[in-house]
């Protein structure tokens, strides 16, 4: 039942991927956790996460609710550091560099591994603001026409250049949800990151605001690394080439998209993705 | 329980028998009472306020006016100046009390014996010689004509003209029967005059009343304001920072949090003491200084301010720190850039809302000697002062007649200032407030 549903789901969004070969180069290693553990307090949240992220891949971390695939997620760009009580053992690693080095600087990790998040949050600035926020405290533009070109690219990738072009001025809470979703995509874009992670970034959106999001990240695949959480399978199904299952703060199975869809190595992924669970 | 459910028979619903309708009304007399209450509440708390104020405004409001008498004063070369050297110094030692009184026998003839005349000239306040020298100082061309000049009255007659004293009740008043008669007369003449009382708010404080005037005690209050401000603005709010936003969370910070809502709860007398204590005795800074009245009014402020300023951080949506932090903004960068815009309206009003407690606060101040009795506008920071509340204080001790109502002007003055500034609390949060 569910092959056929995927088979549809493909076809109604264009092939996301080239076929991936289970063994990928390592060069081709965007990310890679070893052992990531995370504590709050003495509760253990995550037992020890192995997962690579592939350059220009969208990997999808599907599972139940209190799985640990947000906070997974949030290891990935040190978010967790500013949870009080909140402890990362293991490693993560950025093109090689350890994420958590203590020599390395947290906000340049930021600035390489943006970040979109389950609810919109543009700051309460102008739209022009919102984006161009991040170039001017990273220094990323040396004048005026500069600032306003980073600002125009990023919110033409972001799909939302036609749309606010004329009152870049206004307020970017005063967007609708979804516009508001892809002002922050394109204040992500807009410091040049190197991987996106996104938590939940449909789930307070409309279904046609949803459709705009994923052909975004779609599109996105060609620049950046994308790592997506989502609750929702069919949005997994569409979007990302390779997916993670994570289950009570355990990887369960990491695999080709269409593979851990069809054909799950785990009696839990086959329950879940069929909807006896989560 | 199955039995009282199956009662209900088919047709008829739990909720519609006789005793759910009487519970129901139950319901709604209970919410009716509360009502009721809460309105008789806010009636009784209204009725206070409109009372209080009534009394105030009702004995407050003849301080702003002040009677004056017009009198032909010849301003005779003999008495200012009869070295005719014009020397500043001649002029400013000259009688001229002398001259209005002059003026004023000239209208009775009849005053001869000197125990009248001495009735006669108590008529006229001190400030009438002092109002001669003013002028005469700023243009002592003058010196030698005759100028019809409006003249303070003493504040017994003040007080008779605006009609204080019950004239049928037969008790001794400060004025005599002869002061009376003479006073009827001027109105009759049409020479009594009662003004604005401009020097209400231009003049020190005096012992007579109708010389008193809050001009000292508002610059006091605003030395106060601005060192207060000065102090505990930066310093509460970069308290409130850094343990919201910095400090971990452990033992100690929970101890100094635990301090903080405490020390806002202490009498503010004790803050008076300790200004007492350390400012004025160990460092040795001088008494009754509105340096020293602010520091200690700093003190007391502070918990208020950090408190206030904490509740606004923590009201700031996580969410927008996220943003900020997720697209590589620095701590400093998050607080300076996004979360204090958005907690300013909140910091302001608590801020504004101290300052105002600390216009209105009297003991601290009494205790550094802020109710000094000083008859000239300060003209720094150390010299001595009073501030409006201690000025309300000594005015309320002062025996006079004429100061009661100078009292009462004085707290709405002060309730004047409270409300000015509770106003410009509203219009920043007004004005600041963004949405998100």
């Amino acid at each position: 039942m569910f092959k056929e549903e995927y088979a549809l789901m493909q076809t109604a969004s264009p092939a996301p991927n080239t076929p991936a070969t289970a063994t990928a180069p390592m060069a081709d290693v965007k990310m890679s956790a070893r052992q990531v553990r995370v504590h709050y307090g003495d509760n253990e949240a995550l037992h020890g996460i192995d997962v690579d992220i592939r350059r220009n891949e969208v990997l999808a971390l599907i599972g139940p609710s209190g799985c640990g695939k947000s906070t997974f997620l949030r290891c990935l760009n040190r978010m967790n550091d500013s949870i009080e009580g909140c402890r990362v053992s293991g490693s993560v690693t950025l093109d090689g560099v350890d994420v958590y080095d203590p020599a390395l600087d947290v906000v340049q990790i930021r600035a390489r591994v943006g970040m979109v998040f389950q609810k919109p949050n543009p700051f309460p600035k102008s739209i022009y603001d919102n984006v161009c926020y991040g170039p001017r405290i990273h220094g990323l533009t040396r004048n005026r026409t500069e600032l306003d070109e980073v600002v125009e690219t990023s919110l033409r990738r972001a799909g939302l250049w036609e749309e606010v072009k004329d009152r870049l001025a206004a307020p970017g809470t005063g967007l609708s949800g979804g516009q508001q979703q892809r002002l922050c995509i394109a204040r992500a874009i807009a410091v040049s990151p190197e991987v996106i992670l996104m938590d939940e970034p449909c789930s307070a959106l409309d279904p046609i605001a949803t459709a705009h999001i994923e052909e975004l990240i779609d599109e996105l695949r060609r620049n950046y690394t994308i790592v997506i959480v989502t609750h929702n399978m069919q949005q997994a199904a569409r979007v990302s080439r390779r997916t993670a299952f994570f289950h009570l703060g355990n990887l369960v199975e990491t695999g080709d998209t269409e593979t851990i869809f069809t054909n799950p190595g785990d009696q839990r992924t086959q329950d879940y993705i069929t909807g006896r669970f989560g | 329980m199955t039995d009282s459910l199956q009662i209900t028979g088919a047709g008829t619903s739990l909720h519609t028998t006789p005793a759910a309708q009487r519970r129901l009304r139950r319901r709604y007399a209970a919410e009716r009472r509360f009502k009721a209450l809460g309105l008789f509440a806010v009636l009784f708390g209204l009725a206070m306020l409109a009372f209080l104020l009534t009394t105030i405004v009702s004995q407050g409001y003849r301080a702003f006016i002040q009677t004056h008498v017009s009198l032909e004063v010849y301003l005779d070369p003999e008495v200012i100046d009869p070295r005719g050297t014009a020397d500043p110094r001649d002029l400013a030692r000259a009688d001229y009390q002398s001259l209005a009184e002059n003026a004023l026998y000239g209208l009775f003839p009849a005053v001869e014996a000197s125990a009248e005349r001495r009735a006669l000239r108590g008529m006229l306040s001190q400030g009438a010689g002092l109002e001669l020298r003013r002028r005469i100082q700023n243009d002592p061309e003058l010196v030698g004509t005759t100028l019809e000049l409006q003249l303070l009255v003493s504040g017994s007659v003040d007080q008779l003209n605006k009609g204080v004293f019950d004239l049928e009740s037969g008790r001794r008043l400060p004025v005599s029967d002869e002061q009376i008669g003479w006073f009827r007369e001027l109105e009759a003449q049409d020479r009594i005059s009662a003004p604005f009382n401009w020097g209400l708010f231009t003049r020190a404080d005096s012992r007579e009343p109708e010389l008193a005037g809050l001009a000292g005690a508002l610059q006091g209050s605003l030395y106060l304001m601005i060192v207060t401000f000065v102090l505990s603005f930066p310093l509460g709010i970069g308290a409130a920072i850094y343990l919201e936003e910095f400090a971990p969370k452990n033992r100690l910070t929970d101890l100094i949090e635990v301090n903080i809502n405490n020390l806002a709860a202490v009498p503010s007398i004790v803050f008076g003491l300790l200004g007492l204590a350390v400012f004025i005795q160990v460092f040795g800074l001088p008494r009754s200084a509105p340096l020293v009245g602010g520091m200690v009014l700093a003190l007391m402020t502070l918990p208020t301010i950090i408190i206030a300023t904490r509740a606004s951080l923590k009201a700031v949506p996580p969410s927008i720190r996220e943003a900020a932090l997720g697209i590589g903004a620095s701590r400093i960068q998050t607080i300076f850039h996004h979360v204090l815009p958005l907690a300013m309206p909140g910091i302001l009003t608590g801020a504004i809302i101290g300052l105002a407690q600390a216009l209105g606060e009297t003991a601290p101040l009494l205790m550094v000697g802020m109710n000094a009795f000083v008859t000239s506008v300060g003209d720094s920071m150390t010299s001595p002062a009073t501030a409006l509340p201690t000025q309300v204080y000594m005015w309320a001790d002062s025996p006079q007649r004429g100061f009661v109502e100078r009292t009462s002007a004085a707290i709405m003055v002060l309730l004047g200032f409270l409300i000015v500034m509770n106003a410009l609390a509203v219009f920043l949060r007004r004005r600041f407030e963004r949405r998100w």
